[in-house]
């Protein structure tokens, strides 16, 4: 199957040009539809995102005459195999042969495919339903295209893997000889859909199919945006300002322009504070190869202004939020009187969790190429956000977002750097300064550490309360870190509702007094969205918590952490004070402690929880709610008599409702599971004098395999009902590791730690 | 002037010989298949190689290379069918896949060396090579896989000779 392919050449619609591919009129009308009277009812989940979600088959599939099915993707593939989901669930609904698919990737169009950008494990989520009524309507085509041929009732011709059969005459057509006459008639109205019995599915649920892009990647020939060639195109890196907020000083770039290869050094302006997704400013050194633009960078003789984040430094930070976090703030939520409950408590705990900044450090380092034509821009990148890209490279060539052509190539991780396009923007900005020569900006792994969107930084401090009984009565949660609002808007200092809905308020605890509260902390880099985002302090922290009541109290965590859950219930989110919910419908996607209850069960009983160990081991459990799924992981750790750890085994159980692609799912677990240890046991991004201190996978450590968990066990709650809401799959398996992986560490040892990374802890 | 093979084919070369090879393959030859993640020898993900050896390309220079016989992802089968290409496409081992020629040419070039490696031997020979979206309980089964059909093929080819 080829890989990424470009798509201005695929006017191919269910037959070979048939001029059915523009929609301007189908478009007009969803246009007018997505600005209805205000008394509507309000949009959740994928149709209230920008451009929301379309299902007209003309744009996403298209079969030839030899019967090849095209399915369109306009959705990121950044290693959670939606390219290869995405055709199963088409290719399943219509009852095609896998063998005769190929997936092409949308070009940045949001006007036409919906929207786009990939980010907050939604793919499936929002679009799962939408691509079975795509398959469906193209199905019904071919039917009817078919029954027309052969003058017979649309009802007595079924479909059968690839063909429309008509039983009582045994006659048979390939979809390959109606498409061209089914691309001519109308897309069924939705209700007139007919969907496929679940028990007749080829694809979706099942284990089998093998990755689209798999043999691409396995013999070099996947392009990911650090790849591109074009035909006479330069290389380029930057100088950026060191600092954030930071401008180019004096500089001399004489030595530079001496380096062999090296073209021209250019000025990029610095974007003033907020400075959002626009590019840092600095000096770009453009040149015949990478290697020449390298060596021409070490040459630039520069000084910066540092401007106002010049004496950020982590570890007076760290000082401030603690600080923060011993006052009372902004109260998020407030349920009973928990002054009151901690005071008269028979027992009461107090407890301070730290976890710094992290990078998301994708291997493929952010990396793009650009092409500017007069008042045009082509687009090849590495990009999870088209849309983004679109509006971010309009804006500082102050041409129409139209105008910018957005080429998605594979994407070589994102895990969140790749939803900001401030690299693709400098690529663009270059390739203009260059007289529209095609221009390929890459950033070193230094550039990537230093000049991210860093994961926040955050001081969470819990208090509880027990009765004489070791029943929790009180509950009280501070938590303190930098918004990603700050990015965007300035003096933000709280988190957002996204923020605290990731787990701070939205905790289902049966506890009769319990307050959450957010002091201010103000931002002084660049804060993003990093897999699983605020998921991961709140989650760290709480279910650390959980399980330091649950000792406080003499109890086993897990019987504690249940008991906490409560009975089965469906909670509206807005109850727990949670107004965001991941933009899902607070009915539909309510609380279900009976979900929760369900993982944290499911993980105990494969883990053998309670069974015994040999000294040095203990297991470790905790459970959280994200992307409207449930997780749940039981660590088992070993520390040796020096203090060195080993994770001879994760099992972690997983419930996002129906599952499309198991294969993938686990896949995404197995990562999120290592991905969890190594933030957890390695992670720090740190600043001094305002700037980053870590520079390449020397001192921003990431788990390599001589360290990840040995035997990772993915248990996937049993899901039958497809008409049921989808969780996501990408992040929500980060958030328990850390804490699962902390409590199971004080089980071996009886040490707690509470300040990550855990690094060298254990040795002290 | 530099005298090498890469992929089979005779390569002069008579440029600045500090260039690394990462370079000179992913932009003067066009083979990107070789990938560039740390430039520091700290993530593998440029591994190819030479005289049969795994070697980080990004700390390689072309002066290095006198009369060495290069082998990228791109020469290390002619049609992708080589044993531990076929093991990573069966347990759809990548994610990403980013990180995967690199992973492979590790791979390859330890069932070469050890055809039955225990899993001390895999992480030794693995650990220098990073993969962020964590794919690794997969590369382990499939160097395991791989390892039963090397040894297999290597037997019949040794029997044929
Ligand atoms: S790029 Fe060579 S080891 Fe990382
Ligand atoms: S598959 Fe993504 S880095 Fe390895």
């Amino acid at each position: 199957m080829n890989g990424i392919t470009n798509l201005s050449r695929r006017a191919v619609l269910m037959g070979l040009g048939t001029g059915t591919f523009i929609l301007a009129g189908g478009l007009g009308l969803a246009a007018a539809t997505g600005a209805l009277a205000e008394d509507a009812p309000k949009k959740y989940g994928g149709e209230a995102m920008p451009g929301g979600v379309k299902d007209d088959p003309r744009l996403f599939v298209a079969v030839a005459a030899d019967g090849t099915l095209t399915i369109i993707c306009h959705r990121a593939e950044m290693g959670q195999g939606v390219r290869t989901s995405w055709a199963m669930v088409i290719a399943d609904e219509m009852d095609a042969d896998w063998a005769k698919v190929k997936v092409d990737q949308a070009l940045g169009d949001e006007a036409r495919y919906g929207n786009q950008n990939t980010d907050g494990s939604r793919s499936m989520r929002h679009h799962f339903q939408a691509l079975r009524r795509i398959g469906a309507a193209a199905r019904q085509m071919l039917a009817k295209a078919a029954a027309t041929q052969w003058g017979v009732p649309v009802a007595e011709v079924t479909v059968d893997h690839h063909s429309l059969v008509h039983a009582a005459s045994g006659r048979r057509l390939g979809f390959g000889e109606v498409a061209a006459a089914a691309a001519t008639l109308p897309v069924p109205a939705r209700e007139t859909l007919v969907f496929k019995d679940p028990a007749k599915f080829r694809y979706i649920g099942r284990s089998d199919v093998g990755l689209v892009d798999g043999f691409d990647i396995t013999t070099g020939r996947a392009t990911y945006g650090i790849d591109v060639r074009r035909e006479g195109m330069l290389y380029a890196v930057v100088a950026r300002p060191p600092v954030h907020g930071g401008k180019l000083g004096h500089y001399n770039v004489d030595e530079a322009l001496q380096v062999p290869g090296v073209l021209k050094v250019v000025v990029l302006n610095s974007a003033p504070l907020p400075s959002g997704f626009l590019p840092k400013g600095g000096l770009a050194v453009v040149a015949e190869n990478t290697w020449a633009a390298l060596k021409g960078r070490e040459k630039l003789k520069v000084t910066w202004e540092d401007g106002p984040n010049a004496s950020y430094d982590s570890a007076a930070y760290r000082a401030e939020l603690e600080a923060a976090a011993r006052a009372p703030g902004q109260v998020v939520r407030n349920v009973g009187d928990v002054d009151g409950a901690l005071k008269s408590a028979a027992k009461h705990v107090t407890a301070e969790y730290y976890i710094p900044h992290l990078a998301q450090a994708p291997m493929e380092p952010p990396a793009a190429a650009a092409q500017v034509t007069g008042d045009k821009c082509e687009i090849w990148g590495s990009t999870q956000a088209p849309q983004t890209t679109r509006e971010t490279v309009a804006k500082v060539l102050s041409i129409p977002p139209e105008n910018v052509t957005v080429h998605q190539t594979l994407v070589g991780g994102g895990f969140g750097r790749k939803s900001k396009p401030d690299y693709i923007a400098e690529a663009a900005l270059l390739s203009r300064a260059m007289d529209g020569r095609p221009v390929k900006l890459t950033y070193t792994r230094t550039d990537d550490l230093h000049h991210g969107f860093l994961h926040t930084v955050s001081v969470e401090r819990l208090e509880g309360g027990l009765d004489a009984k070791g029943k929790p009565v009180a509950w009280l949660h501070r938590t303190v870190a930098p918004s990603i609002g700050a990015t965007f808007t300035a003096g933000v200092k709280h988190e957002g509702a996204s923020e605290l809905g990731m787990g701070a308020v939205n905790t289902p605890w049966i506890v009769p007094n319990l307050r959450v509260e957010n002091p201010e902390a103000e931002s002084h880099t660049r804060i993003g969205w990093f897999r699983s985002v605020s998921n991961i302090p709140h989650a760290f922290a709480v279910q650390s918590f959980v399980a330091e009541l649950a000792e406080a109290a003499g109890r086993d965590p897990k019987d504690f952490l249940l008991e906490l859950i409560g009975p089965a219930r469906q909670i509206n989110p807005a109850d727990l004070s949670d107004s965001w919910n991941y933009n899902e419908d607070p009915v539909a996607y309510a609380y279900d402690t009976g979900r929760l209850h369900g993982v944290v069960e499911r993980a105990a009983k494969e883990a053998g929880w309670g069974k015994p160990l040999p000294k040095g081991q203990g297991r470790g459990i905790a459970a959280h709610r994200s992307f409207a799924s449930y997780a749940a992981a039981v660590v088992q750790v070993d520390v040796d008599t020096q203090g060195k750890l080993t994770i001879p085994r994760v099992d972690i159980a997983f419930d996002c409702g129906p599952v499309i692609n198991p294969d993938r799912v686990r896949a995404q677990l197995e990562g999120a599971v290592t991905q969890g240890v190594s933030l957890a046991t390695l992670g720090e991004i740190s600043f001094k004098a305002g700037q980053v201190q870590q520079n390449n996978f020397d001192t921003y450590q990431v788990t390599r395999i001589d360290t990840a968990p040995k035997d990772i066990r993915v248990h996937l709650m049993p899901a039958t009902q497809y008409d049921a809401p989808l969780g996501g799959v990408g992040e929500p398996g980060v958030p328990p590791i850390a804490p699962a992986l902390l409590n199971a560490i004080h089980a071996a040892t009886g040490k707690r730690i509470r300040s990550l990374p855990i690094r060298d802890q254990l040795r002290a | 002037m530099i005298t090498f093979t890469l992929n089979g084919q005779a390569q002069r070369f008579e440029g600045d010989p500090e260039m690394p090879l990462l370079w000179y393959l992913r932009d003067v030859q066009g083979l990107t298949g070789t990938k560039f993640g740390c430039g520091e020898a700290l993530c593998g993900a440029c591994t190819v190689h030479a005289d049969g050896a795994p070697i980080r390309s990004c700390q390689t220079t072309l002066g290095d290379l006198s009369g060495v016989a290069v082998t990228t992802i791109e020469g290390l089968s002619p049609d992708g069918m080589h044993p531990v290409q076929v093991a990573w496409r069966e347990l759809n081992v990548a994610q990403c896949g980013y990180c995967q020629a690199g992973q492979i040419m590790s791979a390859a070039a330890l069932l070469k060396d050890t055809p039955r490696p225990s899993d001390e031997a895999i992480d030794d020979a693995m650990s220098g090579n990073i993969c962020r979206c964590a794919t690794y309980p997969r590369i382990r089964a499939a160097i395991k896989r791989a390892a039963g059909e090397v040894q297999r093929k290597t037997a019949s080819s040794g029997s044929a000779k």
